[in-house]
């Protein structure tokens, strides 16, 4: 790169509220369009909105747990816009009084730490969600989103590139997860992000022209839009033209960024204190109830795990990503698994299979005893790691004790030693050359023993000894 | 039969000497008897009420029938909602809107099992102080018909001063209760802001609207706000301050009350008459023990200025939900921004556009500080002038309007003399005090207003004056003739 890039984020994450902001209807996702909704949150004439308590709490929990400073002074403020999603032509949110400012998070690229700041915090409603219909002239509109609170979270323009914005929605979605505020689930809308990019030379101080991009479905796209766009705008800076103030989607097939509309000055939204409202004052008693419900963070949980139960920095990283993956964690060490070996499986086999299904670890049938007990029959010396993979399989699809399925299974270890022996003297007797070849030096072979043995049990011989016998029958020869 | 008062009436009903059913059956026989020269109404309601009249006359004699205002025929003004019965606040746009749901001072009454026999006339969401502005017809002043009731809540006042219902609903923004309360010759209250719910007014400009009560005595008005006032949860800016008994004070005496009486209600453009009849009225009070002094309430000269600018700002976001998208009468086009355009083009008279306009220009970037804001530092200064006062005097006394009812067509064509006849109502919204306007006498046949306004959740001072008064005079029973 010859230039400089500048990123700032711009994300907004539905609260789980029990109920709307402004009203008693329901905030669940998924229910038939226009069923969770009334004349408030429909925006009939006469009705007027009443502040959901929860939803200042969580949004302040939420502002805490980014390090902002919480206001104690908050107003809420119509921005003025029409459109069909939005029934009263005016959106209630935070103009200049937001609940929360002048946060941070820390985010780690390449082993780096670097420190992110968050302009601020405000609480609003969310809109309704237009369908458009190919080919008709008309087009729907759900209004059961409509209501929902809603925070917006704009972050200082501290990012450098677009493996810091990867990182940054990450840790931030990690702590929005941890709050316990919000889901987080981008396939759902109940979190979206909007960037902005700009680039400028090295050493200069001003930014430069930004674009500002949308319908960044998912994190990874949040990284190839930005990608994209950093070349885009380089090409057009050193072929001489400028960068003009856009808004641009991501096309995900064509893996590119397409004009929506040029923006010309900005857009007069007419935001005036909503009179319908009171100002809050945020008292100390306040904050300190909601902070006081605030659970552990990723940063103490990772802190914790090493220091606690020694696990490596990278594991600490990895398992504290993702409340529920950290959460189940927790659980199986407390049933009595091996932090370490329940690292092993939940950054390896488990991660490998929900990557691969397109799962998260509560959707599986796996549950932390399962595993816990999986580690522990390994430990014993009951299964060899190889059968536990085959236990595995069953017990993420299926569910179910590990025990009562190495049982059913017959897959228990075989460890008897004499045993054993008659099955390693069978192979040998098989594989003279073997025998010659491991004389000569060629260690290979004896892999290829162990492997017949393995092979010869299916599978359920107890590894280290089997390697132990064969030395020692090949020794006799 | 409408020359008695609530209690009177209450009284009549429980000796049985009347049905709930005769008593609605009378407000419909005068509706149709006067309805053509006044038009109070925008919507009646006879079927309803004449059913809920029916089951009320069976619960009559039990129990269940204490309240004072039960089976009392009332009208409410078209901008509060009503559950399934046509509110349009005067404009076209809504001319098909039935409400899903009803205001909260709706589901009061109904408690109190008044009977609701139509909705009232008014200016197009209230803006106007004619009642010019409906978007359907005008309703005329029941004391001549070529005069102008007022507005906004001119056929809340007009019906009541007609006789076709005992007490209506009204809602004021800026005056819109008193000052056809004064051209009518009835009683208007406007509350402290936050004493009666707002959840179901059609809003005009929130931070001022108030729904208060217009009756043909101070007594019965009371009645009506004990019914109306308090805490509502749907609400957030109505106050969780106690209701105290307005009645209880209703004793004439107002020994050592001290009233205040600002130079600039009696100032230049005030009618002589309207003046003379304000100092009668203050002489009939020294005579019942109250003193008065002069006193200065500097920024009033402002209030008109500062009124137009906050209230046509939060008019321009209120009426902006007005779209036609998902209910009321949508004008057909080709695209969405010309259904828009269309629609609220066809819907909205052009009072309304012209609010809407001064509003949204108000609000716009690059002006918000020197209108918006400029005008909110001044509604502070404003409401401490009121403040400043209110240390050393009880009430603040003055003329309603500086003039009685102008004739219809008088002023339409020149909105800033209309404006200009709020002037003496409109600092009482700013400044969020409770105000009411009972008759003081008649000017070349038309009622005149006198206006008391009290501290902040004061009514109750405000009523014992105006009772005083009212009781040591005739004024309020003049009534017009048909």
């Amino acid at each position: 790169m010859n230039f400089e890039t500048i990123i700032g984020l711009e994300v907004h994450s539905e609260l789980k509220t029990n109920t709307k902001i402004f009203c008693n209807c329901s905030t669940n996702f998924g229910a038939p369009p226009n069923t969770n909704v009334c004349p408030i949150c429909l925006g009939h004439p006469g009705v007027l909105p009443v502040m959901n308590e929860q939803a200042v709490d969580f949004a302040m929990r939420a502002a805490m747990a980014l390090n902002c400073e919480i206001a104690e002074d908050t107003k809420f403020d119509r921005k003025n816009y029409f459109y069909p999603d939005n029934p009263k032509a005016y959106q209630i949110s935070q103009y200049d009084k937001p609940i929360g400012e002048n946060g941070w998070i820390d985010i780690e690229v390449n082993g780096k730490t670097k420190r992110i700041g968050i302009t601020r915090l405000h609480l609003e409603e969310d809109a309704g969600k237009l369908t458009h219909v190919d080919g008709e002239n008309h087009s729907l509109v759900d209004f059961n989103r409509q209501g929902t609170p809603l925070v917006e979270i704009v972050s200082e323009p501290d990012i450098r590139t677009p493996e810091e914005a990867y990182a940054y929605l990450e840790k931030l979605k990690a702590i929005l997860q941890y709050t316990e505020v919000s889901d987080c689930k981008m396939e759902e809308g109940s979190l979206r992000c909007d960037a902005n990019l700009s680039l400028r030379p090295y050493g200069q101080e001003e930014f430069g022209t930004k674009t500002e991009l949308k319908n960044l479905n998912s994190f990874a796209n949040v990284h190839k839009g930005l990608q994209y766009e950093e070349i885009r705008q380089e090409k057009e800076l050193l072929a001489g033209n400028v960068i003009g103030q856009e808004t641009r989607r991501y096309d995900e097939a064509g893996k590119k960024t397409i004009l929506m509309r040029v923006k010309e000055g900005s857009d007069d939204y007419r935001y005036f204190p909503e009179p319908d409202l009171v100002r809050l004052s945020i008292d100390q008693a306040w904050m300190d109830r909601v902070r006081n419900d605030i659970p552990e963070l990723p940063d103490a949980r990772r802190e914790r795990y090493v220091n606690k139960y020694d696990l490596p920095e990278y594991d600490a990283n990895v398992l504290t990503q993702s409340k529920k993956m950290s959460d189940f964690f927790e659980v199986a060490i407390e049933q009595g698994a091996d932090p370490k070996q329940a690292s092993n499986w939940l950054m390896g086999e488990v991660s490998a299979y929900l990557n691969a299904n397109y799962k998260e670890i509560d959707e599986v049938a796996l549950t932390p005893e399962g595993l816990g007990k999986l580690i522990a029959l390994i430990d014993e010396g009951t299964i060899s790691s190889k059968i536990a993979k085959k236990v595995f399989k069953d017990l993420i699809e299926k569910g179910g004790d590990p025990e009562q399925i190495v049982k059913d299974k017959g897959l228990v270890q075989i460890s008897d030693e004499g045993e054993l022996r008659k099955i390693v003297t069978g192979i040998l007797d098989e594989n003279e050359q073997s025998i010659e070849d491991y004389k000569n030096g060629k260690d290979r072979a004896l892999g290829f023993l162990v492997g017949q043995v393995m092979k010869a049990t299916k599978g359920k011989a107890n590894p280290p000894m089997v390697n132990k016998l064969i030395v020692e029958e090949m020794d006799k020869r | 039969m409408f020359d008695k008062s609530i209690s009177e009436l209450h009284s009549l009903l429980h000796k049985k000497e009347l049905s709930v059913s005769e008593l609605v059956q009378s407000s419909f026989d005068r509706i149709n008897s006067v309805e053509n020269k006044v038009k109070a109404f925008m919507t009646l309601n006879e079927e309803g009420a004449m059913q809920a009249a029916k089951s009320l006359d069976d619960k009559l004699g039990t129990e269940d029938a204490r309240g004072l205002l039960f089976g009392l025929p009332i009208g409410v003004k078209d901008n509060i909602v009503t559950k399934g019965l046509r509110t349009t606040a005067a404009s076209q746009l809504l001319g098909n809107f039935e409400p899903l749901h009803n205001a909260t001072v709706v589901e009061r009454l109904q408690t109190a099992e008044t009977v609701t026999v139509g909705k009232l006339n008014m200016d197009e969401f209230a803006m106007g102080s004619s009642n010019e502005n409906s978007g359907f017809y005008a309703t005329r002043n029941p004391w001549n018909t070529d005069y102008v009731p007022g507005g906004s809540s001119g056929g809340s006042a007009a019906a009541v001063a007609a006789g076709e219902v005992f007490f209506s609903l009204g809602s004021d923004t800026g005056g819109s209760i008193r000052q056809p309360a004064a051209f009518c010759g009835v009683v208007g209250l406007k509350p402290t802001y936050g004493r009666v719910s707002r959840f179901g007014l059609i809003a005009f400009a929130s931070s001022l609207d108030q729904i208060g009560p217009i009756t043909n005595t101070v007594e019965d008005n009371a009645y009506l706000l004990q019914t109306l006032a308090g805490h509502d949860k749907m609400d957030s800016t109505s106050a969780n301050v106690d209701v105290p008994d307005y009645l209880s004070n209703l004793t004439g005496d107002v020994k050592g009350l001290r009233i205040a009486v600002p130079k600039e209600y009696l100032a230049e453009g005030v009618d002589e008459d309207v003046k003379n009849k304000v100092l009668a009225a203050l002489k009939k009070l020294e005579e019942l023990g109250a003193t008065w002094e002069e006193v200065s309430l500097p920024h009033s000269k402002y209030a008109v200025a500062t009124y137009y600018l906050l209230s046509s700002s939060e008019a321009s976001a209120n009426l902006a939900r007005f779209d036609g998208v998902r209910y009321g009468v949508r004008a057909e086009a080709d695209n969405l921004l010309d259904v828009y355009k269309k629609t609220r083009s066809e819907g909205f008279g052009e009072e309304v556009k012209r609010r809407i306009m001064l509003g949204t220009f108000a609000l716009s970037s690059g002006y918000y500080d020197a209108y918006y804001k400029k005008a909110q530092k001044v509604r502070t200064l404003i409401k401490n002038d009121f403040e400043k006062v209110f240390e050393d005097y009880d009430v603040i006394i003055g003329p309603t309007t500086p003039t009685p009812a102008f004739k219809v067509g008088e002023k339409i064509d020149n909105p800033l003399t209309m404006y200009a006849n709020d002037i003496l109502t409109i600092p009482v919204n700013l400044a969020g005090v409770p105000a009411i306007s009972v008759p003081c006498g008649l000017s070349d046949g038309l009622p005149v207003g006198l206006q008391i306004i009290g501290k902040h959740f004061d009514e109750k001072t405000v009523y014992r004056v105006a009772h005083a008064y009212e009781q040591a005079t005739d004024h309020h029973k003049a009534k017009p003739e048909l």
